[in-house]
């Protein structure tokens, strides 16, 4: 399957990344299992992505660790929002 | 348009002056945000505002509805800047109706409250050559706790 995967913020300056098009072999996986994947890619990615707050986002909206996602999906990392 | 976000400038007179004529309710509250020249370290020259566009506007809609739906407003309309910005810019615009005061008081403080930590922007505020990330403040986390703690999220 293929997904998109987008970083915002704190985030995408330390893994030094705004977007992602990655092939993954199985046909489902979970934001955990794709968050322990990416921190493969290094310190500051697995630093970065093990932050006690991040949030993630699938489809435009917050979910929790567990969320499943399919072909097609958007996936985003993010830290606490500070908008208005 | 109830939604727009937008990295060109934006005129919340125009945007209130537009929101009273379309919506000559019998209670409209308008709010604008601007960009402030200070924060708790000193001064600040200028601001950079990143956003999720699409889920910004996913959410801010999402958001208008839940108000329009909990104080039974009869319009509302929200409008949010991002991208580079000078202090003194206008960042948002918020207009609510509805047949009382009230209502369009609340809905209005309940947009806001809710959009600075629900709606995924991020302030990185500039200060000479040093830039900072701002973080989530505690007043802001408990106003919009408020909103729950009343029992009054829906």
């Amino acid at each position: 399957m293929t997904i998109t995967v987008k970083f915002f913020s704190l985030i995408r300056e330390a893994v030094e990344t705004e977007q992602l098009t990655l092939e993954l072999n199985d046909s489902s996986t979970t934001v955990e299992a794709l968050k322990n994947e990416l921190g493969l890619r290094g310190e500051a990615w697995n630093e970065a992505l093990s932050h006690p707050n991040l949030i993630q986002a699938v489809n435009q909206r917050v979910v929790f660790k567990e969320e499943v996602i399919k072909d097609g999906d958007e996936v985003a990392f993010f830290p606490p929002m500070t908008g208005g | 348009m109830l939604v727009h976000v937008t990295d060109e400038s934006i005129d919340p007179g125009r945007l209130a002056t537009g929101f009273y004529s379309r919506h000559p309710d019998a209670a409209v509250a308008t709010f604008a945000g601007f960009v402030r020249d200070f924060n708790d370290d000193g001064h600040v020259d200028s601001l950079y505002l990143e956003c999720y566009v699409e889920m910004a506007t996913r959410v801010l809609n999402d958001l208008g509805n839940a108000a329009q739906q909990r104080f039974g407003l009869r319009a509302w309309q929200i409008v949010h800047r991002y991208g580079e910005m000078e202090t003194e810019d206008p960042i948002v615009f918020v207009a609510t109706s509805a047949d009382h005061r009230g209502e369009a008081f609340a809905a209005c403080e309940f947009v806001m409250d809710t959009l600075k930590t629900d709606a995924p922007f991020w302030k990185r505020e500039h200060s000479g050559d040093e830039g900072q990330w701002v973080t989530v403040k505690d007043v802001d986390k408990d106003r919009r706790e408020r909103w729950s703690t009343e029992g009054l999220d829906q």
